[in-house]
């Protein structure tokens, strides 16, 4: 673990030296503010959720911006040699390029807690449901970076990277589009793998085992994909 | 003890052999060259015996560790300069060193990041973005990742590729500094740079090792003969007679046009006496020089032999069948 803090230390200060982590947030909070005030004046309503919901699209947006630097370009510039070469485990890189990213993403969706300061100010919102409108969209930003880091192990170019990542969650969050038209077992499949179907809960105020459970796993099984992507390159 | 220690180490990527049957031993303190043309098989030594890669078949030992099976262990024992010197080139010097100190698990960062930033001479560039720096500097950036950790032993790939000729020189005294307390691999094509700096090479050609010796060695074994040759304007008939009965020439042998070659000893001393010999005769001596085999020739020789090796197999094929034939009439 001491090994992955040291790569998490370096990827978040790339992250700011290279200034993407700014420009990221700073968008973020940008359209996700717009969207808060247009539902604050439209509804007069004190909740969150169409933040909520409106943060979620932006995410799909932004996580492969934060990812697609990650795996692509230290197979670019030669460093993955590096970091394979250095007593640390294929796993323990993984897992600190994606806590740093986490990181960012903590932070960024932190920043929006202005929002709820301002409804709980002015009226007088259930909490129950901001509480969990927030641990989904944390919930959803480690699984879109798992998504996102796989991808960037899959080519030394950063676009493509983002392209297939963007790809990927996009179609991974509306995947139950399809499952009214599709028979059995096949419906149940899509509308469990879909991500959007697990965040609409939580909107609503319930934490269920198995939404945690799932994010957490789409979360594993893309780190577990980059590691094997890592680890492949190993042998070319 | 051997440091390293390489057992028929084979490697295929696909149906391709980048080597095969690799073997060699490096003891404790020694500079190695690795030497070969390019795609011989150096880098994929090197990434074996670094841990990055895997081998097909064989075994290999860094620090007493099997490459494979203790591939952590290895990978803290030893210091890696990949060819394309692998910088992030965002950071900085110090910052970038850091890092590499925080991943090889150094105790003391600050102390060890000061120490080889002094012994690479990068102290006045510390603060600067690596992006910035010109490619010498990243080259030394790139030893000093290396050196970070205090490795016993160093795996340098072709450490002083595209350097000018100063910076050649700079790193080269900065690996020789370096190697009274650690084992080095270094690998070249360029073959005076090896016979500068190493006390051992290893030559591979086609994924195979075909020699292995000290620099000098090599060059005497594989000299055969050295030779002066001298050019002479007035040649005399009786000149090959006149030159062989100088004391310590072995054989004269004319090669037309008033060139000769002299074999035997080739000293000052008896470069002089066959120069006072000429000039006494009025032979008209305008050129003089010694001409043997350079590593350069050798390296050549040795990695023509093999295809020499095998087109003469061919011919005794040849002619084997050929005497089959004439047998049968």
């Amino acid at each position: 673990m001491r090994n992955s803090l040291a790569i998490f230390r370096k990827e978040l200060r790339l992250y700011f030296a290279s200034t993407i982590a700014y420009v990221v947030i700073a968008i973020f909070l940008a359209v996700a503010g717009y969207f808060f005030s247009v539902f604050l004046f439209n509804t007069n309503e004190a909740s969150l959720n169409f933040l909520f919901l409106n943060t979620a699209n932006v995410m799909l947006l932004v996580s492969p911006l934060l990812t697609m630097r990650l795996l692509a370009e230290e197979q670019r510039l030669g460093t993955l040699e590096l970091l394979l070469t250095a007593p640390v485990r294929d796993w323990e890189v993984v897992i600190g390029k994606w806590l740093a990213a986490f990181i960012v993403v903590v932070v960024m969706i932190g920043l929006t807690a202005y929002a709820a300061v301002i409804v709980f100010a002015f009226g007088n919102p259930d909490p129950g449901p901001i509480f969990t409108g927030y641990l989904a969209v944390i919930l959803l930003g480690a699984a879109l970076l798992a998504i996102g880091l796989f991808a960037s192990g899959l080519s030394q170019n950063q676009l493509v990277s983002a392209v297939v990542a963007f790809g990927l969650s996009l179609l991974l969050w509306n995947i139950n589009a399809m499952a009214k038209y599709v028979g059995s077992p096949w419906r149940e499949v899509m509308n469990y793998v879909a991500l959007s179907q697990h965040f609409l809960d939580f909107t609503r105020g319930v934490i269920r085992a198995q939404d945690v459970l799932y994010y957490l796993s789409v979360c594993a099984v893309f780190l577990f994909f980059a590691t094997r992507i890592v680890e492949k390159r190993r042998w070319e | 003890m051997s440091m390293i220690e390489a057992v028929g180490l084979t490697k295929y990527y696909g149906s391709f052999a980048a080597i095969r049957g690799v073997r060699f031993k490096v003891d404790e303190g020694e500079i190695v060259g690795l030497l070969g043309p390019n795609a011989a098989g150096k880098t994929t030594t090197m990434r074996i015996l670094t841990g990055y890669t895997p081998p097909s078949d064989g075994t290999a030992t860094v620090a007493g560790y099997d490459v494979f099976a203790d591939s952590l262990k290895v990978r803290q024992h030893l210091g890696y300069l990949p060819e394309t010197v692998p910088l992030y080139t965002d950071l900085s010097v110090a910052v970038y060193l850091d890092f590499m100190a925080s991943l090889r698990g150094v105790v003391d960062r600050k102390k060890r990041v000061a120490k080889v930033m002094g012994l690479c001479a990068l102290e006045h560039v510390a603060d600067v973005v690596i992006g910035k720096l010109s490619k010498g500097y990243r080259q030394r950036v790139g030893l000093a990742q290396a050196l970070v950790h205090d490795p016993p032993v160093l795996i340098l790939d072709e450490p002083t590729i595209g350097l000018d000729p100063k910076q050649v020189a700079e790193v080269r005294s900065l690996i020789k500094g370096l190697g009274n307390d650690r084992t080095i691999i270094l690998s070249s094509h360029i073959l005076s740079e090896v016979s500068q700096v190493c006390n051992r090479v290893i030559i591979i050609n086609e994924g195979q090792v075909v020699a292995e010796d000290t620099p000098e060695r090599l060059n005497r074994r594989l000299k055969g003969r050295q030779c002066i040759t001298i050019r002479l304007l007035n040649p005399t008939d009786d000149i090959v007679n006149r030159l062989g009965s100088v004391p310590g020439v072995s054989a004269v042998e004319p090669r037309g046009r008033g060139v000769y070659d002299i074999e035997g000893d080739v000293a000052d001393e008896r470069r002089a006496e066959i120069a006072a010999l000429a000039s006494a005769n009025a032979w008209g001596l305008v050129e003089m020089y010694t001409s043997g085999l350079s590593l350069e020739d050798i390296f050549l020789k040795l990695t023509d032999t093999e295809r020499g090796s095998r087109q003469r197999g061919r011919e005794m094929e040849q002619s084997r069948t050929a005497q089959e034939h004439r047998r049968e009439k």
